[in-house]
């Protein structure tokens, strides 16, 4: 139980901030949501996984990946490959000229599933491919990038252009993946129609149950023997290296689990809002997701959700009400969170933040060690 | 490629060749800016190609200009805008370098970061003042109309024309970072920046010019772009992703492996778009860019500062 207590929960400090974000997503936002706000809230809630991913990764491996939308992209779609195939059942399909394959199949003018989507036939195997494939693919990419040592810059820009191939390919071939317009029209799983609002609470809280998880197996990671050292990779690198440990291991098993991580995002994403497009793979989508664990805080796993969830009520706010504000305010953002608070709203809360609390609790509170303050002004230079 | 006897095949490769002349102009243009700054202070401008937007709306805005008040003008007028262009870009760089830059350049990533701020506000910027429309500036006579060498194959003046201009800008480039006692205070702040600042160059203000002038070259290559297509808020980006491959593929702060991988890249690209869609070409391309820079992951021509 101490275990526990000080691994995963981070001591009191981290229990704390784990048990107040636990509520909030468990208890205040079903409360006093509706069933389409909070549909909302899991959509937004699924790029927290990539954000945590990226606390990872970049906080605290000092790798920067620009292509974690392609991982989110791989788990949406595979998802959104199963629902679809259900969809496209020979009754459902009748009208095409070639029935029992999705429509945009038949408009393209195949005439036999393509062999790839063979797989997603069965559920097992779909979910298999969601934790395994992009895990695979990451693991390809990282040992060819970081066995040759290459990194910070130069793997952010060869990860953003894997990030561009996969899109291109997606939209380039209409016939095989939907196109622009992505796989849409996903009504059941395994029967089970997921349209329904108890489909949508259902799928609401597994995904708030597997983001909670996720957070406690980081946490699990981040302050194992492998945490320590996956922070010293990140500001001495050629130390590490010199004190026997093989780096690039390290660097790869840091980027397959956080590719692992955003992938299971994307298959809740496809879940919830009940289709996949090139939209949530490309460049964009991608280094959004690197401004979400910024203005958390890229040191802090559960500053992460937080950023990911203000940015995304703001820009649903502000696209509505002022459009060409919105990327003024994003493109501040990005600026702002780098030059005046590299550790995002954690940061201020770690210096600020004892205002507040003070006033709760008279007594004091030291510092306690956990992860989360970690303090560190010098970044990724370590390369 | 069965389908194609010899001979048509030799016109294909010449016409889609003098095509990709046109990309492989502007790629350089924009690639030789971005190589300087990454290789001078190792600092990827993701704004880089909205400096580029900037250049191609600056000759924009100059034509529309000539076109209202001084239509006798307009047979001259480019040649203007191609150095306005370059000011202005430049210009708006060193405020760039000054307000943003040059307090991160010991955090290379956070740099990304924040250039892909200034390019989101850059862009909205343009939408704001131009619209979201796609605008060319009205070009000379002089640039329209082609060559044509023999029957099959037609070589448009426009391409030619930015050509010598991208064939100028680069000589120019070499002649300052080479023969001029600048480029010697660049070439040492490269090398080794503590030294360079101790025998008493001013580090600072070199980089700070270095990256006023890569602007400016994008300034160029936006004028040079206006010939090719026309412009809109979102054309930077588009090219971004490019520009980065030429300059990691030919190897950084190596002006010879940029020239060779924008040529490489360019014509890659426009000789496989003739028999595979655009998009499939660009996916080969950048795929076969990503395969090499896997196994060989210092570009083509690596260079011989120690990182």
């Amino acid at each position: 139980m101490n275990f526990v207590y000080e691994k995963m929960m981070g001591g009191k400090k981290g229990l704390t901030g784990f048990l107040i974000l636990a509520t909030l997503i468990l208890v205040i936002f079903p409360l006093f949501l509706d069933i389409f706000r909070l549909n909302l809230v899991g959509k937004y809630l699924t790029y927290a996984f990539p954000a945590v991913s990226l606390v990872l990764l970049w906080g605290y491996g000092g790798i920067l990946s620009l292509g974690q939308g392609v991982f989110f992209g791989l788990g949406g779609y595979g998802m959104a490959m199963f629902l679809k195939l259900e969809a496209s059942s020979v009754e459902n399909t009748k009208i095409q000229s070639t029935p029992g394959i999705p429509d945009f199949m038949d408009w393209n003018q195949l005439t036999s599933l393509p062999w790839f989507w063979e797989p997603f036939n069965s559920l097992t195997l779909t979910i298999l491919a969601i934790l395994i494939l992009p895990a695979a693919f990451a693991y390809i990419i990282g040992a060819a990038m970081f066995k040759r040592r290459v990194g910070g810059v130069y793997f952010a820009i060869i990860t953003q252009v894997i990030a561009v191939i996969l899109t291109i390919l997606i939209v380039g071939q209409q016939g095989f993946t939907g196109g622009i317009n992505g796989i849409t029209d996903l009504r059941t799983l395994n029967g089970w129609d997921i349209t329904t609002d108890s489909a949508k609470y259902i799928f609401y809280f597994i995904n708030v149950a597997l983001l909670l998880s996720v957070i406690l197996i980081s946490r699990l990671i981040l302050t194992s023997k492998f945490g320590s050292l996956l922070l010293a990779i990140r500001d001495k690198e050629d130390r590490v290296r010199f004190s026997g440990y093989d780096v690039s291991n390290f660097k790869i098993f840091i980027f397959c689990f956080s590719a692992l991580i955003s992938s299971i995002g994307g298959a809740m994403f496809t879940l919830q809002v009940g289709f996949m497009s090139p939209s949530f793979v490309g460049i964009v989508p991608s280094i959004e997701m690197v401004i979400f664990a910024a203005v958390g805080g890229r040191m802090s796993l559960i500053g992460a959700i937080y950023g990911t969830l203000l940015i995304n009520f703001g820009k649903t706010a502000f696209s509505e009400s002022f459009p060409e504000l919105w990327l003024f305010l994003m493109g501040g953002l990005f600026i702002s969170v780098v030059m005046f608070f590299p550790n995002g709203l954690a940061g201020l809360w770690d210096d600020y933040g004892h205002y507040i609390t003070d006033r709760f609790s008279k007594s004091k509170k030291t510092k306690e060690d956990s992860p989360e303050i970690v303090k560190k002004k010098s970044d990724e230079s370590a390369a | 490629m069965g389908d194609y006897t010899s001979s048509e095949l030799v016109s294909i490769f010449a016409m889609q060749g003098f095509a990709g002349i046109s990309l492989f102009s502007v790629l350089l243009l924009m690639a030789l800016g971005l190589a300087i700054i990454f290789g001078q202070m190792g600092v990827i401008n993701m704004a880089h190609g909205e400096f580029m937007a900037v250049g191609a709306y600056t000759t924009y805005f100059m034509s529309s200009l000539t076109e209202t008040y001084f239509p006798s003008f307009m047979p001259y007028y480019f040649i203007f805008a191609i150095v306005v262009a370059f000011f202005v870009a430049g210009v708006l760089g060193y405020l760039a370098e000054f307000a943003l830059i040059r307090h991160l350049y010991k955090r290379p990533l956070d740099t990304l970061l924040a250039t892909w701020g200034l390019s989101l506000i850059m862009q909205q910027s343009f939408r704001t003042l131009f619209g979201a429309r796609e605008v060319s500036p009205t070009l000379p006579e002089w640039l329209l109309g082609s060559y044509q060498p023999t029957e099959t194959i037609d070589i448009p003046l426009n391409g030619m024309f930015v050509l010598a201009l991208t064939a100028i800008v680069t000589l120019g480039v070499f002649y300052l970072l080479y023969k001029s006692s600048w480029g010697l205070r660049v070439r040492a702040t490269t090398q080794n920046r503590v030294m360079s600042g101790a025998v008493g160059i001013n580090t600072k203000k070199v980089d700070r010019y270095t990256f006023a002038l890569g602007c400016g070259i994008a300034g160029i290559a936006g004028a040079a772009f206006t010939t090719i297509a026309s412009t809109g808020p979102t054309t930077g980006t588009l090219y971004i992703v490019d520009t980065f491959m030429v300059v990691v593929f030919g190897g950084a702060a190596s002006l010879i492996g940029t020239i060779v991988s924008a040529f490489s890249i360019a014509q890659a690209q426009s000789i496989l778009e003739f028999f595979i869609s655009g998009s499939m070409a660009k996916v080969y391309t950048l795929f076969a860019l990503v395969l090499i820079l896997m196994f060989k992951p210092e570009g083509l021509f690596a260079s011989k500062v120690r990182r």
